[in-house]
Parts: C-alpha cells; sequence; structure tokens
C-alpha cells in the first residue's frame, strides 16, 4: 500500500483533506476518546463526585469484582440483551417484509408504525407506568384481571415489561431496516422462485432470509450494543427493581457514581461496559465473516 | 463490526436504482397471514398512545372512574394548563436550543470528515481516524458519561446549556460519519476530477459538490440525530441541575415526581413533549423514513 500512496503524496505534499476532518477529530477525541481513557484511569481511583480524586489502586476494582451485585448486574444485561434480541428480531424480519410490499394499505398501517420511533424514552416510561397501574391502568380499568397485575411490582413481571416495552419501542426502528433489506433484493429472484412453483412462505424461507444475512447483523449489532446502553427507560420505569430485577449494567453505574457518589466503582462498572460492547461487536463481526478494513477499501 | 452497517455484497446496480420499484408479480396470492399480524401490530402500537392521549383530557375525578378506552364526554384542558403553567416553555426552549445547538455543527463537521476519508483513502492518518470513528459505534459511549462530568465540570460548564451540546456533538459524530461517507463514495469520481480541473480546493469542492449532490443523507442523518438529542436524558440528567436548565425529557421526569398522583396531567406532560416532533414527523415523514432505510440497510 504505502509503496502505492509514497509518490502519490509526494506530489500533493500538502493535501487539505486532513484538516477537513480535523474538527470531527477534535471534538470526538475531547468528548469520547478521552472520557473513553479517563474512564479506565478514574477505575484506579476513589472520588466522590465533589471533591478530590484519589489514586487507590485496585480498590475499586476489588470492590466491584467481589460484590455479589456484579454478576447479577452482568446476568440482567445480558438476559435483556438476549431476550430483547430474540423477541425484536423475527418481529422485525416480518414487519419489515410486510412493510416491503406495495398495497396502499400498508403504507397507510407504517405511518402508525413508526410513531414509537419518534418518541422519548422518558415519555414512553412514564405513559407506561401509568398503563400498566395495577389500581388506576388499563387492565384494572377494563376489569380484565388477566392484566390487573402488579406488573412493576414482581421480579419477573417487571423484567417481562422492559422486554415489552423495548420491543415496542425500537422494533419500528428495525423493521425500518429491514424493510429497506428487502426492497434490495433483486425481483427476479422472486420471479424464479415463481416459476418454479414456490410459495410464499417457502420464497421467504428460501430468498427473502437468506438475502437479508448482512441485514441481520447490521441489526443486530445496533441491537445489541444499543441494549447495553438502555438507561433512561429502565431508570424510570423500575429504577432497576423490584429488588435488583432489572438492574442493568448502565444502571448499576449510574446508581454507584452519580447516587452512592462512588465514582470509582462505578467507572470500573463503565470498564466492563466498554469491554462487553468491545467484545461483543468483535463477535458480531467474526460472525458476518467480513472484515472492516476491506469492506471499506472496496466502497473507497 | 462497524462495517456490518455499511455494505451488502449484492450488485451495486441493483441497490442503488431509486427509481419506481418493481411490484410483486401480480400472480401472488393474498397475504392473509402478514396481514393479520400487520393489523395486530397495528393495535399494540396504537392502544397505549391512544389510552395515553384520551387520558390527557380527562379531569382527574374521571381517570379514576371512567371505562380507559373511552373518551371523557366533557374533556378538559386542565391538565395541559398545568403542564404550561409550570415552564413547559422554558424546557421547550431549552431543548430547542441544545439540539439545534449540536446537529448543526455535529452534521457539519461530520460532513467534511466524511469526506476527507473518501478522498483521501490513501492517506493513512484518515484511515486511521476513520478507524476511531468506526470504534465509537462499537462503544457504548454512555459508559463514558463520568469522565465526561468530570470535563465539564474542569471547563465550568456544568449547569449550562452548552454542556449538553459539547458530548451531544461527539456522541452523534460516529454514526454520521459512516453514513455520510457511504453516500459521498457514490458520487461519480468524474465530478471530482473536473472540479479539479476548473481550479477548485477540496473545500469548494466539498460545499459546491459533495454537499448538494448528498443533500437526502445530509437531511436524514441531521434529523436522526435531531431525535436522538431531543429524547436524550442523561446527559441533561447527569450535567445540569438547575430547574432552569432542563430539557424537555428531564422536565418529563421531574414533573412525574411532582405530579405523580395526578396521572392526566402526567400524560398531558407525555403528549405536549411528544408533540414538537410528531407535528415535524407529519411533515418529514416521507424523508425520514426513506432516508433511514437507505441510510441503515446499504
Amino acid at each position: 500500500m504505502s509503496a502505492v500512496t509514497g509518490p502519490a503524496q509526494r506530489r500533493r505534499p500538502r493535501s487539505a483533506l486532513p484538516w477537513l476532518a480535523a474538527p470531527a477529530l477534535v471534538l470526538f477525541v475531547g468528548f469520547a476518546v478521552v472520557p473513553l481513557i479517563g474512564v479506565f484511569a478514574l477505575s484506579f481511583t476513589t472520588w466522590d463526585g465533589i471533591g478530590a480524586i484519589h489514586a487507590t489502586g485496585l480498590t475499586s476494582w476489588r470492590k466491584v469484582l467481589t460484590d455479589p451485585g456484579l454478576p447479577h448486574a452482568l446476568w440482567v444485561t445480558f438476559l435483556v440483551m438476549a431476550v430483547s434480541w430474540a423477541v425484536q428480531t423475527p418481529l422485525s424480519i416480518l414487519l419489515g417484509t410486510f412493510l416491503a410490499g406495495r398495497q396502499r394499505y400498508r403504507a397507510v398501517l407504517g405511518v402508525v408504525y413508526f410513531i414509537p420511533l419518534m418518541l422519548s424514552s422518558a415519555a414512553i416510561a412514564l405513559a407506561y407506568k401509568a398503563l400498566l397501574d395495577p389500581n388506576f391502568g388499563l387492565g384494572a380499568g377494563l376489569d380484565i384481571q388477566a392484566l390487573s397485575k402488579d406488573w412493576l411490582g414482581r421480579p419477573g413481571l417487571a423484567f417481562g415489561v422492559v422486554i415489552f416495552v423495548v420491543s415496542w419501542q425500537f422494533i419500528p426502528f428495525h423493521s425500518l431496516i429491514y424493510q429497506g433489506g428487502v426492497q434490495q433484493i433483486p425481483q427476479s429472484l422472486y420471479e424464479a422462485a415463481q416459476l418454479d412453483g414456490a410459495g410464499r412462505v417457502r420464497q421467504f424461507f428460501s430468498i427473502t432470509l437468506p438475502q437479508l444475512k448482512y441485514t441481520i447483523i447490521t441489526s443486530s449489532t445496533l441491537m445489541v450494543v444499543g441494549s447495553l446502553t438502555f438507561f433512561d427507560l429502565i431508570f424510570i420505569l423500575t429504577e432497576g427493581g423490584p429488588g435488583d430485577a432489572t438492574r442493568v449494567l448502565a444502571l448499576d453505574m449510574y446508581k454507584r457514581g452519580f447516587q452512592a457518589s462512588l465514582m470509582g466503582p462505578a467507572s470500573v462498572i463503565a470498564v466492563i461496559l466498554v469491554l462487553v460492547g468491545l467484545g461483543l461487536a468483535l463477535l458480531l463481526r467474526r460472525l458476518g465473516g467480513r472484515d472492516a478494513g476491506a469492506s471499506q477499501l472496496e466502497g473507497a | 463490526m462497524t462495517t456490518t452497517l455499511t455494505k451488502t455484497r449484492r450488485p451495486r446496480n441493483v441497490t442503488h436504482d431509486e427509481g419506481p420499484r418493481r411490484s410483486r408479480p401480480a400472480t401472488r396470492r393474498r397475504n392473509w397471514l402478514g396481514g393479520l399480524a400487520g393489523w395486530l401490530w397495528l393495535a399494540v402500537v396504537a392502544v397505549p398512545l391512544y389510552w395515553t392521549l384520551i387520558t390527557s383530557f380527562k379531569a382527574r375525578s374521571r381517570y379514576y372512574a371512567s371505562n380507559p378506552l373511552v373518551p371523557s364526554t366533557d374533556p378538559t384542558l386542565e391538565n395541559y394548563r398545568l403542564v404550561i403553567e409550570s415552564d413547559f416553555l422554558q424546557y421547550f426552549l431549552n431543548s430547542v436550543v441544545v439540539t439545534v445547538g449540536a446537529v448543526v455543527p455535529a452534521v457539519a463537521v461530520s460532513f467534511m470528515a466524511a469526506y476527507a476519508i473518501v478522498r483521501g483513502w490513501r492517506m493513512r492518518v484518515l484511515r486511521a481516524m476513520n478507524g476511531l470513528f468506526l470504534m465509537g459505534l462499537a462503544i457504548p459511549l454512555q459508559a463514558t458519561i463520568i469522565p465526561v462530568y468530570l470535563i465539564i465540570i474542569k471547563l465550568h460548564l456544568y449547569d449550562s446549556l452548552p454542556a449538553l451540546i459539547l458530548p451531544s456533538i461527539a456522541f452523534a459524530i460516529p454514526l454520521s460519519v459512516l453514513v455520510l461517507a457511504n453516500f459521498i463514495r457514490d458520487v461519480p469520481k468524474e465530478l471530482f476530477d473536473s472540479m479539479r480541473v476548473d481550479g477548485a480546493n477540496e473545500w469548494t469542492t466539498l460545499w459546491r459538490l459533495a454537499a448538494p449532490l448528498t443533500r437526502p443523507a445530509i437531511l436524514t442523518v441531521s434529523i436522526f440525530n435531531a431525535l436522538t438529542i431531543w429524547n436524550g436524558f442523561l446527559l441533561p440528567l447527569v450535567l445540569t441541575q438547575s430547574p432552569d436548565r432542563r430539557t424537555l425529557p428531564l422536565a418529563l421526569w421531574t414533573f412525574q415526581g411532582q405530579y405523580g398522583v395526578n396521572v392526566p396531567a402526567v400524560l398531558a406532560a407525555v403528549v405536549l413533549t411528544t408533540l414538537p416532533v410528531l407535528v415535524l414527523y407529519a411533515f418529514g415523514r416521507r424523508q425520514l423514513l426513506s432516508g433511514l432505510t437507505a441510510g441503515f440497510s446499504r
């Protein structure tokens, strides 16, 4: 590579291009990369958020790693990630395929489908909190026993509610991605399948699904990394409760850091979050079987 | 991982055909199953929205007694009055300032960077920069909130609107650069070359050629970032404390703390904070949805 770039760069020694990228770089380094290094550094300190910062070595790490709360938070985070992925992905694919059709009524349905995409997690969480109220919510008001449960007061139910609300909020976004993916599948494939006498279900499994492979990876990556950042929704809906039933890592970090003023241990949690995110992203990339550099070059 | 967002290995002539899509073969039978699922999902989405809307117009006394799915016979604006009188306008303005103040620079610097990365792909420094931005996609940037808090304090920006704007820009850069670069790559090289022959420098080429040609992508990225920042909760929660610095989502949450027992009022606040984006959605729906489908499924 350098053999090619070398002479080319010498011919135009002062390209203005890096300067065009500089402002983005400065902002990104200042408020994302430096904090990323900072959070690692802070994990070796003790800080209450206001006073002085003291380097205390591995104290915070020891504290967090021996805390039985950590495996639990990791487990809940993983569970939220896995279950919400398993719920959202098939539904998003089906809805996306459905919406890719040309009938007019689908477009009309689509208008409503995407409203949750516009709402803030705070608004959604507050609305659902009222809606699920065991005494005055929808279930109680309609006098339907099955619906008037203490949804947010019992661990298993609260976990289910979190998954449901997360799916309610994010399925629209992912079905949009799948809609785009489906629309890019060449029609000729379907025409050929039609000639071979393949039915709709067969076409879906033999053409649509395989052709969506990279779209599925895109959507899954966004879903999985995104699920690590679920904070506002769970914070408002359950505050991690009842007990610690929905206390995911991001919430754990906030509670330790900004509520209990233990910034050191909170930074440890943050580092774990970063590592989990990176690990998952690498794993998904491997599943995708593509090399970042190569695919970027391809388009250059 | 990040490249999973970028490209599918399909023939380019197929993927970029923006013309009218050929409809499915006419011989297809009606898709009853799909239709049923579609209507079911409509109910799942619409019922909570409908309930929120009608409840926000109910008098408090009615809320506890009436059928939750039947609109009140004498709707009241009392809940809305209560919300608007609790400084709604101030929070709304804060949200506007933060959103506009972050989206415009974020998209501008991301566009410049995306242009540089696409045009200067042979330069190692720009490829490294691209890698750095892509890494931002793999990392939950919320995990950096504690050092961001520290930096904002050190800059003496704590409890100000710029405190919200600066990190918002940084967090918006990775995805913006990725999507914009994907679109700039589609601009034919010959156009860039002819601009150079005409003696245009990179700055002119950037704004006179690349920007107009990728306008839909710029719009999409702007809308997407605006939504994310408008709805942001963590940054205002951590980086501000004064009531008059609150943005809408944070105000909503504190309002619930104050008026938690008055459910119709809380729901009126939910409707009011949502209204601005829904109005925008009504006008920009086509652009937003088509942009998002194109931007993410490539």
